[in-house]
Protein backbone atom coordinates (compact mmCIF):
# COMPACT_ATOMS: atom_id res chain seq x y z
CA UNK A 1 0.00 0.00 0.00
CA UNK A 2 2.32 2.50 -1.54
CA UNK A 3 -0.40 5.09 -0.83
CA UNK A 4 0.51 7.13 -4.50
CA UNK A 5 -2.68 8.38 -5.31
CA UNK A 6 -1.33 9.52 -9.20
CA UNK A 7 -0.97 6.18 -10.07
CA UNK A 8 -3.61 4.83 -13.03
CA UNK A 9 -4.07 1.17 -11.93
CA UNK A 10 -7.59 1.09 -13.95
CA UNK A 11 -7.83 1.90 -17.75
CA UNK A 12 -10.93 3.57 -19.13
CA UNK A 13 -12.51 0.20 -20.10
CA UNK A 14 -12.48 -0.78 -16.69
CA UNK A 15 -10.22 -3.27 -16.83
CA UNK A 16 -6.69 -3.51 -15.14
CA UNK A 17 -3.19 -2.78 -16.46
CA UNK A 18 -2.91 -5.94 -17.41
CA UNK A 19 -6.14 -6.38 -19.38
CA UNK A 20 -7.97 -8.82 -16.36
CA UNK A 21 -11.56 -7.97 -15.43
CA UNK A 22 -11.69 -6.72 -11.68
CA UNK A 23 -13.20 -10.41 -10.65
CA UNK A 24 -10.46 -11.94 -12.81
CA UNK A 25 -7.66 -14.21 -11.45
CA UNK A 26 -3.81 -14.63 -12.49
CA UNK A 27 -3.36 -17.91 -14.14
CA UNK A 28 -2.62 -20.31 -11.45
CA UNK A 29 -1.07 -24.19 -11.90
CA UNK A 30 0.10 -26.56 -9.47
CA UNK A 31 2.54 -29.33 -9.58
CA UNK A 32 2.30 -31.74 -6.80
CA UNK A 33 5.51 -34.14 -5.50
CA UNK A 34 8.22 -32.13 -7.24
CA UNK A 35 10.91 -32.97 -4.49
CA UNK A 36 11.82 -36.79 -4.13
CA UNK A 37 13.64 -35.39 -0.56
CA UNK A 38 10.39 -34.80 0.64
CA UNK A 39 7.64 -36.29 3.01
CA UNK A 40 5.26 -34.36 0.29
CA UNK A 41 5.65 -31.09 -1.67
CA UNK A 42 4.67 -28.67 -3.93
CA UNK A 43 5.17 -25.82 -6.34
CA UNK A 44 2.64 -23.11 -7.62
CA UNK A 45 3.08 -20.75 -10.11
CA UNK A 46 0.14 -17.94 -9.56
CA UNK A 47 0.73 -14.81 -11.94
CA UNK A 48 4.15 -14.48 -11.89
CA UNK A 49 5.24 -15.96 -8.37
CA UNK A 50 6.74 -19.37 -8.27
CA UNK A 51 6.42 -21.12 -4.90
CA UNK A 52 7.87 -24.65 -3.94
CA UNK A 53 6.88 -25.81 -0.64
CA UNK A 54 7.97 -29.48 0.89
CA UNK A 55 6.73 -31.46 4.45
CA UNK A 56 8.63 -33.23 6.63
CA UNK A 57 7.79 -34.83 9.00
CA UNK A 58 5.49 -36.06 11.45
CA UNK A 59 8.52 -36.43 13.79
CA UNK A 60 9.47 -36.07 17.43
CA UNK A 61 9.29 -32.55 18.20
CA UNK A 62 12.58 -31.11 19.24
CA UNK A 63 13.71 -29.44 21.29
CA UNK A 64 11.61 -30.92 23.81
CA UNK A 65 10.31 -27.41 24.99
CA UNK A 66 7.84 -27.15 22.18
CA UNK A 67 6.50 -30.40 22.49
CA UNK A 68 2.61 -30.27 23.21
CA UNK A 69 1.44 -33.64 25.09
CA UNK A 70 -1.67 -33.34 23.13
CA UNK A 71 -0.89 -32.46 19.30
CA UNK A 72 1.29 -31.68 16.63
CA UNK A 73 3.16 -28.33 16.20
CA UNK A 74 3.72 -27.29 13.23
CA UNK A 75 6.79 -25.11 11.99
CA UNK A 76 6.89 -23.25 9.00
CA UNK A 77 9.28 -21.27 7.99
CA UNK A 78 8.40 -18.89 5.08
CA UNK A 79 11.65 -17.88 2.93
CA UNK A 80 12.08 -15.33 -0.16
CA UNK A 81 15.16 -17.02 -2.42
CA UNK A 82 17.47 -13.86 -3.02
CA UNK A 83 17.20 -14.19 -6.44
CA UNK A 84 12.87 -13.93 -6.06
CA UNK A 85 12.81 -10.12 -6.59
CA UNK A 86 14.62 -7.60 -8.87
CA UNK A 87 16.16 -5.97 -5.99
CA UNK A 88 18.31 -8.56 -4.65
CA UNK A 89 16.86 -9.55 -1.37
CA UNK A 90 19.59 -10.39 1.73
CA UNK A 91 19.19 -14.41 2.40
CA UNK A 92 18.20 -15.42 5.82
CA UNK A 93 15.18 -14.73 8.19
CA UNK A 94 13.76 -11.11 8.18
CA UNK A 95 10.76 -9.87 10.34
CA UNK A 96 8.69 -10.23 7.46
CA UNK A 97 9.37 -13.82 6.87
CA UNK A 98 9.44 -14.38 11.01
CA UNK A 99 5.67 -12.84 10.75
CA UNK A 100 4.47 -14.75 7.39
CA UNK A 101 5.92 -18.06 8.76
CA UNK A 102 3.90 -17.20 12.07
CA UNK A 103 1.02 -16.21 10.46
CA UNK A 104 1.09 -19.59 8.16
CA UNK A 105 1.72 -22.04 10.73
CA UNK A 106 -0.93 -20.56 12.70
CA UNK A 107 -3.61 -21.05 9.80
CA UNK A 108 -2.28 -24.43 9.31
CA UNK A 109 -3.06 -25.75 12.88
CA UNK A 110 -6.07 -24.92 12.35
CA UNK A 111 -6.75 -26.91 9.56
CA UNK A 112 -4.45 -29.87 10.38
CA UNK A 113 -5.74 -32.77 12.73
CA UNK A 114 -2.85 -31.89 14.80
CA UNK A 115 -4.37 -33.88 17.89
CA UNK A 116 -3.90 -36.68 16.05
CA UNK A 117 0.09 -36.94 16.45
CA UNK A 118 0.62 -35.42 19.97
CA UNK A 119 4.57 -35.02 20.88
CA UNK A 120 5.13 -34.32 16.91
CA UNK A 121 6.54 -31.44 14.93
CA UNK A 122 5.87 -31.07 10.87
CA UNK A 123 8.01 -29.13 9.18
CA UNK A 124 6.38 -27.47 6.37
CA UNK A 125 9.14 -25.18 4.31
CA UNK A 126 8.34 -22.54 1.93
CA UNK A 127 10.66 -21.39 -0.39
CA UNK A 128 9.55 -18.47 -2.74
CA UNK A 129 11.27 -18.84 -6.03
CA UNK A 130 9.85 -15.48 -7.65
CA UNK A 131 7.79 -12.85 -6.14
CA UNK A 132 5.29 -10.61 -7.98
CA UNK A 133 2.82 -9.45 -4.96
CA UNK A 134 0.84 -12.50 -2.86
CA UNK A 135 3.48 -14.48 -2.19
CA UNK A 136 1.82 -15.24 1.04
CA UNK A 137 -0.82 -16.45 -0.67
CA UNK A 138 1.20 -19.13 -2.86
CA UNK A 139 3.07 -20.18 0.40
CA UNK A 140 0.00 -21.26 1.68
CA UNK A 141 -1.52 -23.09 -1.35
CA UNK A 142 1.81 -24.63 -1.90
CA UNK A 143 1.63 -25.49 1.76
CA UNK A 144 -1.57 -27.14 1.89
CA UNK A 145 -0.80 -29.51 -1.26
CA UNK A 146 2.53 -30.63 0.19
CA UNK A 147 0.89 -31.14 3.20
CA UNK A 148 -2.19 -33.23 1.48
CA UNK A 149 0.84 -34.86 -0.57
CA UNK A 150 2.72 -36.29 2.44
CA UNK A 151 -0.64 -38.23 3.66
CA UNK A 152 -1.03 -36.08 6.75
CA UNK A 153 -4.73 -35.51 7.41
CA UNK A 154 -6.35 -32.22 7.11
CA UNK A 155 -10.14 -30.95 7.88
CA UNK A 156 -10.04 -29.13 3.77
CA UNK A 157 -7.97 -27.50 1.59
CA UNK A 158 -6.72 -24.38 2.62
CA UNK A 159 -6.26 -22.12 -0.23
CA UNK A 160 -4.76 -18.87 0.03
CA UNK A 161 -6.38 -15.81 -1.84
CA UNK A 162 -6.44 -12.13 -1.67
CA UNK A 163 -8.66 -9.39 -2.91
CA UNK A 164 -8.30 -5.65 -2.69
CA UNK A 165 -8.69 -1.92 -3.27
CA UNK A 166 -7.65 0.06 -6.08
CA UNK A 167 -9.14 3.21 -7.46
CA UNK A 168 -11.43 3.00 -4.81
CA UNK A 169 -12.86 -0.36 -6.83
CA UNK A 170 -12.43 -3.58 -5.25
CA UNK A 171 -10.35 -6.49 -7.41
CA UNK A 172 -9.76 -9.75 -7.06
CA UNK A 173 -6.12 -10.90 -6.95
CA UNK A 174 -3.51 -7.59 -6.81
CA UNK A 175 -0.43 -7.93 -8.60
CA UNK A 176 2.64 -6.10 -8.14
CA UNK A 177 1.32 -2.58 -9.12
CA UNK A 178 -1.60 -2.72 -7.70
CA UNK A 179 -0.46 -4.07 -4.54
CA UNK A 180 2.24 -1.20 -4.37
CA UNK A 181 -0.17 1.39 -5.17
CA UNK A 182 -3.43 0.17 -3.97
CA UNK A 183 -5.61 1.24 -1.30
CA UNK A 184 -6.01 -2.13 0.44
CA UNK A 185 -5.22 -5.71 0.34
CA UNK A 186 -7.41 -8.63 1.49
CA UNK A 187 -5.42 -11.77 2.24
CA UNK A 188 -7.22 -14.61 3.38
CA UNK A 189 -6.87 -18.49 3.56
CA UNK A 190 -10.22 -20.00 2.69
CA UNK A 191 -11.09 -23.56 3.60
CA UNK A 192 -13.70 -24.10 0.43
CA UNK A 193 -15.27 -27.15 1.17
CA UNK A 194 -16.38 -26.31 4.71
CA UNK A 195 -16.68 -22.19 3.84
CA UNK A 196 -14.16 -21.12 6.81
CA UNK A 197 -11.65 -18.75 7.23
CA UNK A 198 -8.50 -20.26 8.45
CA UNK A 199 -6.34 -16.54 7.94
CA UNK A 200 -7.17 -13.62 7.64
CA UNK A 201 -5.38 -10.24 7.43
CA UNK A 202 -5.82 -6.91 6.07
CA UNK A 203 -3.87 -3.89 4.94
CA UNK A 204 -5.74 -0.67 4.44
CA UNK A 205 -8.93 0.56 5.20
CA UNK A 206 -11.99 -1.30 3.14
CA UNK A 207 -15.52 -0.39 3.93
CA UNK A 208 -18.34 -2.96 5.59
CA UNK A 209 -20.04 -3.40 1.74
CA UNK A 210 -16.16 -3.58 0.08
CA UNK A 211 -15.28 -6.02 2.60
CA UNK A 212 -17.70 -8.18 1.48
CA UNK A 213 -17.10 -7.93 -1.85
CA UNK A 214 -13.75 -8.98 -1.27
CA UNK A 215 -14.38 -11.80 0.53
CA UNK A 216 -17.03 -12.88 -2.26
CA UNK A 217 -14.15 -12.61 -4.64
CA UNK A 218 -11.87 -14.18 -2.58
CA UNK A 219 -14.20 -17.51 -1.90
CA UNK A 220 -14.80 -17.56 -5.76
CA UNK A 221 -11.23 -17.74 -6.52
CA UNK A 222 -10.22 -20.18 -3.72
CA UNK A 223 -13.17 -22.48 -5.03
CA UNK A 224 -11.21 -22.11 -8.55
CA UNK A 225 -7.87 -22.96 -7.20
CA UNK A 226 -9.31 -25.52 -5.03
CA UNK A 227 -10.66 -27.35 -8.08
CA UNK A 228 -6.91 -27.16 -9.67
CA UNK A 229 -5.11 -28.44 -6.41
CA UNK A 230 -7.02 -31.56 -6.45
CA UNK A 231 -6.68 -31.72 -10.49
CA UNK A 232 -2.93 -31.78 -8.91
CA UNK A 233 -2.94 -34.01 -7.09
CA UNK A 234 -5.02 -36.67 -8.73
CA UNK A 235 -3.35 -36.21 -11.45
CA UNK A 236 0.25 -36.63 -9.88
CA UNK A 237 -1.13 -39.86 -7.84
CA UNK A 238 -2.83 -41.42 -11.29
CA UNK A 239 1.13 -40.76 -13.05
CA UNK A 240 2.24 -42.41 -9.94
CA UNK A 241 0.67 -45.13 -9.52
CA UNK A 242 2.32 -48.35 -8.46
CA UNK B 1 -24.06 -41.46 -1.93
CA UNK B 2 -23.85 -43.70 1.33
CA UNK B 3 -24.60 -46.12 -1.02
CA UNK B 4 -22.24 -45.26 -3.88
CA UNK B 5 -19.56 -45.02 -1.35
CA UNK B 6 -20.19 -48.47 0.08
CA UNK B 7 -20.15 -49.87 -3.81
CA UNK B 8 -16.72 -48.42 -4.31
CA UNK B 9 -15.34 -49.85 -1.46
CA UNK B 10 -16.87 -53.10 -2.26
CA UNK B 11 -14.75 -53.44 -5.37
CA UNK B 12 -12.11 -52.25 -3.97
CA UNK B 13 -11.85 -55.51 -1.36
CA UNK B 14 -11.99 -57.36 -4.43
CA UNK B 15 -8.64 -56.16 -5.07
CA UNK B 16 -9.69 -54.18 -8.21
CA UNK B 17 -11.07 -56.78 -10.25
CA UNK B 18 -12.85 -56.64 -13.61
CA UNK B 19 -12.09 -52.99 -14.15
CA UNK B 20 -13.17 -51.59 -10.70
CA UNK B 21 -12.30 -48.20 -10.48
CA UNK B 22 -10.94 -46.90 -6.81
CA UNK B 23 -11.89 -43.27 -6.00
CA UNK B 24 -9.05 -40.93 -4.78
CA UNK B 25 -10.51 -38.52 -2.48
CA UNK B 26 -8.85 -35.50 -1.04
CA UNK B 27 -9.04 -33.64 2.62
CA UNK B 28 -12.37 -32.03 3.06
CA UNK B 29 -14.01 -33.78 0.44
CA UNK B 30 -17.93 -35.12 1.38
CA UNK B 31 -18.16 -38.99 0.75
CA UNK B 32 -21.99 -39.34 1.83
CA UNK B 33 -23.95 -40.08 4.34
CA UNK B 34 -23.03 -41.61 7.73
CA UNK B 35 -26.24 -43.58 8.42
CA UNK B 36 -25.64 -47.15 9.24
CA UNK B 37 -22.32 -46.97 9.25
CA UNK B 38 -18.84 -46.07 10.59
CA UNK B 39 -15.64 -43.58 10.37
CA UNK B 40 -12.31 -45.62 10.13
CA UNK B 41 -9.20 -44.09 9.40
CA UNK B 42 -8.71 -40.52 7.44
CA UNK B 43 -12.39 -40.41 7.72
CA UNK B 44 -14.44 -37.96 10.20
CA UNK B 45 -18.28 -37.68 10.82
CA UNK B 46 -19.91 -34.24 11.28
CA UNK B 47 -23.31 -33.32 10.93
CA UNK B 48 -24.38 -37.08 9.94
CA UNK B 49 -21.85 -36.91 6.56
CA UNK B 50 -18.52 -38.39 6.20
CA UNK B 51 -15.56 -36.17 5.23
CA UNK B 52 -12.13 -37.31 4.21
CA UNK B 53 -9.09 -36.18 6.04
CA UNK B 54 -6.32 -37.25 3.89
CA UNK B 55 -5.44 -37.49 0.26
CA UNK B 56 -6.06 -41.45 -0.92
CA UNK B 57 -8.04 -44.30 -1.99
CA UNK B 58 -11.82 -44.38 -0.72
CA UNK B 59 -12.64 -48.25 0.89
CA UNK B 60 -14.86 -49.59 2.98
CA UNK B 61 -14.54 -52.57 5.15
CA UNK B 62 -17.07 -54.32 7.49
CA UNK B 63 -19.19 -51.10 7.24
CA UNK B 64 -16.65 -48.73 8.32
CA UNK B 65 -15.32 -46.65 5.65
CA UNK B 66 -11.90 -45.15 5.23
CA UNK B 67 -9.27 -43.55 3.75
CA UNK B 68 -6.05 -44.85 2.53
CA UNK B 69 -3.33 -42.21 2.23
CA UNK B 70 -1.17 -42.22 -1.38
CA UNK B 71 1.54 -41.15 1.03
CA UNK B 72 2.27 -41.64 4.38
CA UNK B 73 5.05 -42.17 6.57
CA UNK B 74 5.47 -45.31 8.45
CA UNK B 75 2.86 -45.41 11.67
CA UNK B 76 4.23 -48.12 13.98
CA UNK B 77 1.22 -50.65 14.97
CA UNK B 78 1.49 -53.11 17.41
CA UNK B 79 2.59 -55.97 15.95
CA UNK B 80 4.83 -54.75 13.40
CA UNK B 81 8.20 -56.44 12.00
CA UNK B 82 10.45 -53.87 11.89
CA UNK B 83 14.39 -52.96 11.36
CA UNK B 84 15.63 -50.60 13.99
CA UNK B 85 19.08 -48.99 14.40
CA UNK B 86 20.16 -48.47 17.70
CA UNK B 87 20.91 -44.49 18.36
CA UNK B 88 21.28 -44.23 22.29
CA UNK B 89 22.00 -47.17 24.90
CA UNK B 90 21.04 -46.84 28.11
CA UNK B 91 22.03 -48.78 31.37
CA UNK B 92 19.27 -50.57 31.48
CA UNK B 93 17.43 -50.13 27.61
CA UNK B 94 18.38 -49.06 23.88
CA UNK B 95 16.67 -46.40 21.44
CA UNK B 96 16.02 -47.38 18.42
CA UNK B 97 15.39 -45.41 15.19
CA UNK B 98 12.33 -47.36 13.19
CA UNK B 99 11.97 -44.97 10.63
CA UNK B 100 8.64 -43.41 12.16
CA UNK B 101 7.87 -40.23 13.85
CA UNK B 102 9.04 -41.20 17.10
CA UNK B 103 12.11 -43.60 18.77
CA UNK B 104 11.47 -47.16 19.46
CA UNK B 105 12.35 -48.38 23.43
CA UNK B 106 13.78 -51.79 23.68
CA UNK B 107 13.79 -52.40 27.50
CA UNK B 108 16.61 -54.97 28.71
CA UNK B 109 13.46 -57.12 29.56
CA UNK B 110 12.43 -57.62 26.16
CA UNK B 111 15.91 -57.94 24.87
CA UNK B 112 16.86 -62.14 23.91
CA UNK B 113 19.93 -61.68 26.00
CA UNK B 114 20.66 -61.77 29.87
CA UNK B 115 21.63 -58.33 30.09
CA UNK B 116 23.24 -57.13 33.22
CA UNK B 117 22.68 -53.90 34.53
CA UNK B 118 24.81 -51.19 32.82
CA UNK B 119 26.22 -53.86 30.56
CA UNK B 120 23.77 -53.02 27.20
CA UNK B 121 26.62 -51.42 25.49
CA UNK B 122 27.76 -55.02 25.25
CA UNK B 123 24.58 -56.99 23.59
CA UNK B 124 23.51 -54.09 21.72
CA UNK B 125 25.90 -50.56 20.14
CA UNK B 126 24.82 -47.53 18.58
CA UNK B 127 24.63 -48.38 15.07
CA UNK B 128 23.68 -51.75 15.29
CA UNK B 129 20.55 -52.74 13.42
CA UNK B 130 18.27 -55.93 14.45
CA UNK B 131 14.99 -57.38 13.63
CA UNK B 132 12.06 -56.35 16.08
CA UNK B 133 8.79 -56.38 16.79
CA UNK B 134 6.39 -53.36 17.61
CA UNK B 135 5.01 -54.84 21.35
CA UNK B 136 3.02 -51.60 22.04
CA UNK B 137 2.12 -48.15 20.70
CA UNK B 138 0.77 -45.55 23.49
CA UNK B 139 -1.52 -42.73 23.04
CA UNK B 140 1.04 -41.13 22.99
CA UNK B 141 3.20 -42.30 20.72
CA UNK B 142 5.70 -43.91 22.52
CA UNK B 143 6.62 -47.27 21.10
CA UNK B 144 7.82 -50.24 23.05
CA UNK B 145 9.81 -52.76 20.75
CA UNK B 146 10.88 -56.59 21.36
CA UNK B 147 13.49 -58.66 20.46
CA UNK B 148 11.51 -61.60 22.09
CA UNK B 149 9.82 -64.10 18.88
CA UNK B 150 11.12 -66.35 16.31
CA UNK B 151 12.91 -64.72 13.84
CA UNK B 152 13.98 -61.41 15.85
CA UNK B 153 18.29 -60.92 16.03
CA UNK B 154 20.62 -58.41 15.85
CA UNK B 155 21.44 -58.11 12.21
CA UNK B 156 25.45 -59.18 12.19
CA UNK B 157 25.63 -60.01 7.75
CA UNK B 158 24.19 -58.30 4.57
CA UNK B 159 22.99 -55.14 3.94
CA UNK B 160 20.03 -53.12 4.26
CA UNK B 161 18.18 -50.88 1.87
CA UNK B 162 15.12 -48.76 2.36
CA UNK B 163 12.11 -47.49 0.84
CA UNK B 164 8.91 -45.65 1.54
CA UNK B 165 7.29 -47.73 3.78
CA UNK B 166 3.37 -47.62 1.79
CA UNK B 167 5.34 -49.44 -0.60
CA UNK B 168 6.44 -52.70 0.57
CA UNK B 169 2.98 -54.02 0.29
CA UNK B 170 3.16 -53.62 -3.35
CA UNK B 171 7.10 -54.95 -3.00
CA UNK B 172 6.14 -57.90 -1.21
CA UNK B 173 3.38 -58.57 -4.11
CA UNK B 174 0.21 -61.05 -3.53
CA UNK B 175 1.05 -63.76 -0.67
CA UNK B 176 4.53 -62.91 -1.16
CA UNK B 177 4.67 -63.70 -5.02
CA UNK B 178 7.28 -60.78 -5.97
CA UNK B 179 9.91 -61.30 -3.34
CA UNK B 180 9.54 -65.00 -3.85
CA UNK B 181 10.23 -64.35 -7.64
CA UNK B 182 13.02 -61.91 -6.28
CA UNK B 183 15.18 -64.45 -4.34
CA UNK B 184 14.37 -67.23 -6.49
CA UNK B 185 16.03 -65.23 -9.05
CA UNK B 186 19.11 -63.61 -7.56
CA UNK B 187 19.58 -66.49 -4.78
CA UNK B 188 19.85 -63.91 -1.84
CA UNK B 189 18.02 -64.27 1.21
CA UNK B 190 15.51 -60.88 1.26
CA UNK B 191 13.33 -59.55 4.22
CA UNK B 192 11.31 -56.78 4.29
CA UNK B 193 9.68 -55.34 6.95
CA UNK B 194 6.58 -52.83 7.91
CA UNK B 195 8.48 -50.05 8.01
CA UNK B 196 10.03 -49.64 4.76
CA UNK B 197 13.20 -51.42 5.37
CA UNK B 198 14.70 -54.05 3.42
CA UNK B 199 17.59 -56.96 4.26
CA UNK B 200 19.06 -58.70 1.78
CA UNK B 201 21.96 -61.54 2.15
CA UNK B 202 23.40 -63.56 -0.89
CA UNK B 203 26.61 -63.45 -2.85
CA UNK B 204 28.57 -60.35 -4.72
CA UNK B 205 25.94 -60.96 -7.55
CA UNK B 206 23.20 -61.52 -5.80
CA UNK B 207 23.60 -58.43 -3.44
CA UNK B 208 24.25 -55.95 -7.20
CA UNK B 209 21.19 -57.42 -8.36
CA UNK B 210 18.53 -56.92 -5.22
CA UNK B 211 20.30 -53.63 -4.73
CA UNK B 212 19.92 -52.71 -8.73
CA UNK B 213 15.71 -54.32 -8.44
CA UNK B 214 15.12 -51.84 -5.54
CA UNK B 215 16.54 -49.09 -6.71
CA UNK B 216 14.36 -49.71 -9.82
CA UNK B 217 11.51 -50.31 -8.07
CA UNK B 218 11.53 -47.25 -6.59
CA UNK B 219 12.14 -44.97 -9.42
CA UNK B 220 8.70 -47.09 -11.18
CA UNK B 221 6.49 -44.72 -11.93
CA UNK B 222 4.17 -46.35 -13.90
CA UNK B 223 2.06 -49.77 -13.28
CA UNK B 224 2.85 -51.45 -16.56
CA UNK B 225 6.74 -50.54 -15.90
CA UNK B 226 6.47 -52.39 -12.15
CA UNK B 227 5.26 -55.21 -13.73
CA UNK B 228 7.44 -55.69 -16.30
CA UNK B 229 10.17 -55.09 -14.12
CA UNK B 230 8.64 -57.99 -12.09
CA UNK B 231 8.33 -60.33 -14.91
CA UNK B 232 11.91 -59.58 -16.21
CA UNK B 233 13.12 -61.58 -12.66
Amino acid sequence: MGGYGDVQLLRDDGKRLDGRAVDEMRPVSIEVGVLPAAQGSAMITHGLNVAVAAVYGPMEAHPRKIQRQDRAVIDVRYNMAPFSTSDRIRPGFNRRSQEISKVTAEALESVVLVELYPRSKIRVEIEILAAEAGTRCAGITAATAALADAGIPMRDLMIGVASGKIEDTVVLDLDKAEDNYGQADLPAGILPNTGEIAFLQMDGDLSPDEFNLAMEYNFKAAKEIHDIMVDALKQNQTRGDA
Amino acid sequence: MGSLVHAIGEKRMSNGQSGAEQRLVTPGEALGSSSGLRNGSGVIEKEGQFYSTKFGYLHSLNQTISVTPTHSSYTPQSGDFIIGYVVEARSNLWFLQINGPFQGLLPMSLAPWKVEFGESRKHLDIGDAVFARVQEVDESHNVVLTMKGVGLRKIGEGAIESMPAHLIETFLGKQNANIIKLRDATNARIIATDNGRIWFDGDVDAMRNVREFISTFKQCIHKEELQSLIDKL
